[in-house]
């Protein structure tokens, strides 16, 4: 077998799926946005950008989802990093691997059950309840941003975290050593070698939870009691309840769009940061 | 003339010299658990010397130079600096720098951002000039000029291990300690870098403390050596002093190579002790420390002193017929394993001229091999 037919046979599996699963869809969306909605729904062939014109009507799914999607991947990196350092550089090698097994256990229930736990504990008889324990009256948490935030975190600090201690976890711990040796206090040491080595698992954290924070509706969906939706929750509605493809294919290829850009934007920015980096240019 | 005029080409001013030691061990001890990986060490290394610690892996030395560094507290006993206890002074307080095994470059900063590292965690921060000039001057003193603005994973090992030097004496440390610095070069490299590491040394005046397994390494390049062995020190002296008067069998057979005949004192006088040997033959020699009649002793004798002849020349009473086992030739010495019936097998290291004019010797020839009673010491076997 020539090589040539042998790098053919590796790829076919991933490519065929790939093409099923990822290009036609993909295709179909984009056909489907320029058509029109039929008299009972669904989609009437046409070429029209009367869609796109009608998006403004879904800006606030917009908004939520592209402030709440970076902001939640910046609060789930702020709680990740320091868990992640301390698994990886502090942690007693012993219960290092018992201590991971616990930042994977709230994997094995589905997230669908958690957050309904988050329901209770935000509702009026959860956290606010004990906020009026002790004097703070009138504080209102379920279907607010903020809830839909702890949500995000909750859901989604494991992925921040593993890329990251893995990260660090390979960091040469002699480099700490050379940087205290050269005269560089501990806070300067993680300045100036810790951080800037472990940016590469910080870029992996980030951009894989970004990503899936862009296409999320489950989390905002229960916390977010139909106040707090994202562009997911607007094309469950429009597909599933309004049965307005058209329109909703609209909604979609521009979320997709919109995705390419800010990863785009946010690969360029960490090959700049690590630029000539050998870990962070083979990204 | 004036002073500036003798200041080193590098612009790096010599240490100057302390009135006593720059460091001291006192006592020190290091317990890691149930391992005693120090134990009770005493050592004052004066300003401007290079000192070597030499021992086989485990013996403690690397432990006593993570001590100096500051990277390990001792369990027992003091470490000074300059005169002051510094036991628990954290590493980035002293004025100390090393040189890792691995070298520790940084891989996310250029060659000279590595290098200049030490420099700017100074408070308050030098100017960027005097930094950058600092920069290049080391890198000129280990001879990478130009190499500032590479990546560390662009450079070869030797490369790298120059750029780890210059990271450190860029400092202008008191002490800079080196860990197995040449243990990942090729031969012939680190016999470059040997030379070179000493040139550096004496230019700068920085008191250097090197660790390492190699004997030739530290034989080389050290004014004084510290043999270590299971935590201790063992003995510690020039070169010339650890191979012309080594203190027991391990110094012995731990710096140059040596033949030793196990065996007991049995007579023993001021200038000479009988030594008996396996088969009971006696053969004599002379004891650096003092031994008593009866006690177990080693003979040792050193490849380079005994002689080999076809025949025993008049006079040569102390002559032991040898055959010969093997012959290695080494270019100015010819290395030859001999075999005495009762005294077994030992080697003998000719010399060029020797050779010319009564050898070379082949294998299985019967020949007599004959040593000074002066040359062979009588050690002590602990």
């Amino acid at each position: 077998m020539t090589q040539r037919s042998r790098n053919f046979l590796l790829l076919a599996p991933a490519g065929a799926w790939f093409l099923v699963m990822l290009v036609i869809p993909l295709t179909v969306v984009l056909i489907f946005s320029f058509g029109e909605r039929g008299a009972a729904g669904g989609y009437v062939p046409a070429f029209t950008l009367e869609q796109y014109a009608n998006l403004p009507a879904r800006w606030a799914a917009f908004k939520n989802t592209l402030i709440l999607a970076p902001a939640g991947t910046l609060a789930s990196l702020l709680i990740a990093y320091p868990l992640a350092y301390y698994l990886a550089v502090r942690a007693d090698p012993r219960w290092k691997t018992a201590l991971l097994v616990l930042v994977i256990v709230p994997f094995w229930t589905s997230i669908l059950i958690r957050s309904y736990a988050w329901i209770f504990l935000l509702g009026g008889r959860g956290i606010p309840a004990l906020l009026a324990a002790i004097g703070i009256e009138d504080v209102r948490l379920i279907n607010t941003p903020f809830a839909v935030l702890i949500g995000i975190v909750y859901g989604y600090l494991p992925l921040m975290v593993f890329p990251i201690f893995v990260n660090l976890d390979r960091l040469d711990k002699r480099l700490l050593e050379a940087s205290s040796d050269l005269g560089a206090s501990p806070w300067r040491t993680f300045l100036q070698v810790t951080l800037p080595m472990s940016l590469p698992g910080i870029a992996t954290g980030c951009l894989l939870v970004f990503i899936l924070l862009m296409g999320e509706f489950l989390i905002p969906a229960i916390l977010g009691g139909g106040k707090v939706f994202f562009v997911g929750n607007a094309l469950v509605d429009l597909f599933l309840q309004s049965r307005n493809w058209a329109y909703g294919s609209a909604v979609a290829a521009t979320l997709v769009i919109l995705m390419l850009v800010s990863v785009t934007a946010y690969m360029r920015l960490i090959r700049r940061l690590g630029a000539q980096r050998e870990d962070v240019a083979l990204m | 003339m004036n002073e500036a005029a003798y200041a080193p080409p590098s612009g790096l001013q010599a240490a100057k010299p302390a009135a006593g030691p720059i460091a001291e061990l006192r006592n020190v001890s290091k317990r890691f658990g149930e391992v005693l990986a120090a134990d009770g060490l005493n050592l004052s290394i004066e300003a401007g010397e290079f000192l070597s610690f030499l021992g086989p892996s485990g013996c403690g030395k690397t432990t006593a130079l993570r001590m100096l560094a500051g990277f390990e507290a001792p369990s027992s006993g003091d470490v000074l600096l300059d005169g002051e206890v510094v036991n628990d002074l954290e590493p980035y307080r002293r004025p100390v720098n090393m040189v890792f095994q691995h070298y520790a470059l940084f891989p996310h900063l250029t060659v000279a951002q590595n290098i200049g590292y030490g420099l700017r965690q100074r408070r308050p921060r030098p100017p960027r000039e005097e930094i950058e000039r600092k920069v290049t001057n080391a890198l000129e003193i280990v001879r990478l000029e130009g190499f500032g603005g590479r990546r560390i994973w662009e450079l070869s090992g030797g490369q790298q291990q120059r750029v780890a030097l210059a990271r450190a004496i860029v400092n202008e440390p008191k002490l800079l300690l080196l860990d197995e610095p040449m243990a990942a070069l090729d031969r012939k490299l680190r016999k470059e870098m040997q030379i070179e590491l000493q040139n550096i040394q004496r230019r700068l005046g920085i008191t250097f403390v090197l660790v390492t397994h190699d004997q030739e390494e530290a034989l080389s390049m050290s004014d004084r050596i510290c043999i270590m062995r299971d935590g201790r020190i063992v003995q510690t002296g020039s070169p010339r002093d650890l191979y012309d008067r080594p203190r027991n069998r391990y110094v012995a057979g731990f710096v140059g190579s040596s033949n030793f005949f196990d065996g007991v004192a049995a007579a023993v006088s001021d200038t000479e002790t009988q030594v008996r040997v396996a088969g009971g033959i006696m053969l004599s020699g002379r004891a650096l420390a003092p031994v008593t009649a009866g006690q177990a002793v080693t003979l040792s004798v050193r490849p380079e002193q005994v002689r080999l002849a076809r025949t025993a020349a008049d006079g040569d009473k102390a002559g032991w017929d040898v055959t010969v086992l093997s012959r290695i030739f080494l270019g100015e010495h010819t290395e030859y394993l001999v075999k005495h019936d009762g005294l077994g097998e030992f080697m003998v290291l000719t010399p060029r001229q020797a050779e010319l004019s009564d050898g070379p010797f082949n294998a299985g020839e019967r020949l007599v091999a004959f040593w000074e009673a002066e040359s062979a010491l009588v050690l002590t076997q602990d």
